[in-house]
């Protein structure tokens, strides 16, 4: 990997994409893994005053490193304020105080729900146990909008998720306002092929943007539904040389644990 | 007044079979120590509350202390599955587990409620999931003053809630800081509780942004130095990160599993 420039995984690429979707200033609740070294990289180039909210009660993180869990001590110590796991659902996430919501998923659909709690075989001897619900459906539910990252092949982009976890538009237009949803559902999903957006009037997701070198075909066959594509599908710069350094050197505080 | 107690003292005498029994600790001051004295002490059919199901109570689930989950997340915090969990779910080893599953939202909103002596708690949660259909314990309520649908679930009261804490005083004040999670509610929704400590002082110097629990609304104070490993204590101890992915390896296998708890858990010197 001599020019920075140049080589780059699709990983990374998936996380440049969602950092770069994060706006300056907004508020961001995080889950950990590759939502949180989205939100970090975000925070370390253009949105320096994004706020970092954890559900472990840290808001306003500022971490010089990435956590390894959603409690890790850099949090705390560097959060502007730490509250109690029932006040950082009930008085921030609740009232619709949080901008933006950053989300995995194990599976999801046309329509964006989410699976994360069990694949295959029926609910209680299921093929593949997955950790559950934790924070997700109340952020799926309360966020001004949800941004969902995940990597896209036929196991993970499905016709129908094995188990809704957390809701993205339901069956289609009008689910949300029926369940009472007050946040906006999700948005943008990031792939590590390109971009799905929520079609206005189908709630259907989309493909609106693709990676440079990426087709549409490899797209379609990475769906487990009938995908639609935008007309006017645009590409996605590559990541800059400064996207890639801070989002290594990041990548590299996981493996020594603290900054020297 | 909380009695200052052993750790094996505390359990013996707070933690019953059949018991509904809360460990909390989120991701910080998780109660290690405590859990490895209940699988010692050979505890059976426990129902195990946590809204974090990790490391510790794979290895409960996997020494066949539980025989039913009420949870949130269960998983290895950013490392990946609990083995131990997936085998007892996905092949009823070494005993079926029955799970009893809701969000964040709900689990912390039930200790709330228990917490408040009130029969259970409104929120904006789960609609549209499919978690409603695999209990009882979800459902609607109607705002009696606008008419909006809601959420109930009702309030947990443990048998016990453990927890563990940086310090307490002689009298059994109890002092904790820096990450809480749901500690305080889930100790004043139980009926008895046990807090472990990293030591116990004369005097409780405040720190910023402390916690405290009077002594009269805990049940018993062990001091387990290390109590939280590989979890943490801050100001005492940092989080063991490298254990977490440890255990993804020494808990794939059934064999090596038993083996460590083995020599780790239960051939360990109980710490007085």
């Amino acid at each position: 990997m001599s020019d920075l420039s140049v080589d780059y995984t699709s990983d990374e690429m998936m996380t440049v994409t969602a950092a770069r979707q994060l706006r300056d200033g907004v508020a961001c609740f995080v889950g950990i893994g590759l939502p949180s070294t989205a939100a970090n990289l975000a925070r370390a180039t253009h949105a320096p005053n994004l706020v970092l909210i954890y559900e472990s009660g840290c808001i306003g993180a500022k971490p010089d490193r990435l956590p390894l869990s959603i409690g890790d001590g850099v949090l705390s110590d560097t959060a502007d304020a730490v509250v109690s796991v029932p006040e950082v659902f009930n008085y921030w996430l609740q009232p619709g105080r949080i901008d933006v919501g950053l989300l995995g998923a194990a599976q999801l659909d046309r329509y964006g729900n989410i699976n994360t709690t069990v694949i295959g075989g029926d609910y209680a001897a299921p093929q593949v146990r997955l950790p559950g619900a934790g924070g997700a459906p109340e952020i799926a539910a309360s966020c001004g909008e949800v941004i969902v990252v995940l990597r896209q092949n036929l196991r993970t982009f499905v016709h129908r998720v094995d188990f809704v976890t957390s809701v993205g538009y339901g069956g289609g237009p009008g689910d949300r306002e029926r369940l009472g949803l007050r946040g906006g559902g999700p948005r943008t999903v990031i792939t590590d092929l390109g971009v799905l957006e929520p079609n206005p009037e189908t709630c259907e997701l989309t493909l609106t943007r693709l990676y440079p070198g990426v087709t549409v075909d490899q797209v379609r066959a990475a769906t487990g539904w009938d995908l639609a594509v935008a007309e006017r599908l645009t590409t996605v710069e590559p990541p800059t040389e400064q996207e890639l350094r801070i989002l290594r050197a990041l990548e590299a505080t996981k493996k020594k644990g603290w900054p020297s | 007044m909380a009695e200052i107690v052993s750790l094996a003292e505390g359990i013996a005498e707070l933690v019953r079979d059949g018991d509904v029994v809360a460990l909390e600790g989120f991701t910080h001051l998780i109660p290690f120590a405590a859990g490895h004295e209940i699988i010692r002490q050979g505890r059976r059919d426990l129902t195990l509350v946590r809204m974090t199901p990790d490391v510790i109570y794979d290895q409960m689930i996997g020494m066949g202390c539980a025989r039913r989950l009420v949870f949130s997340w269960g998983g290895n915090p950013g490392v990946g599955s609990l083995h131990r969990f997936r085998d007892a779910v996905e092949n009823g080893w070494p005993a079926p587990l029955e799970l009893e599953e809701h969000s964040h939202a709900g689990m912390a909103n039930r200790y709330v409620a228990g917490a408040s002596g009130l029969p259970f708690a409104v929120l904006r949660g789960y609609a549209g999931t499919d978690l409603w259909r695999h209990t009882a314990n979800i459902k609607t309520i109607t705002c009696p003053f606008s008419g909006e649908v809601l959420t109930a679930v009702p309030s947990l009261r443990p048998d016990v809630t453990v927890v563990h804490a940086q310090r307490a005083d002689r009298a059994g004040n109890v002092q904790m800081w820096g990450i809480t999670g749901v500690q305080k509610e889930a100790v004043l929704a139980a009926r008895r509780s046990l807090v472990t400590v990293e030591e116990i002082v004369d005097e409780l110097e405040p720190v910023p942004g402390q916690l405290v629990l009077p002594s009269w609304v805990v049940t018993a104070v062990a001091e387990v130095p290390g109590g939280a490993h590989p979890s943490y204590a801050q100001g005492y101890s940092v989080r063991d990160n490298d254990f977490y992915v440890r255990w993804d390896v020494i808990s794939r296998n059934r064999d090596t599993f038993r083996g460590w708890m083995e020599q780790h858990v239960l051939k360990a010197q109980v710490q007085a």
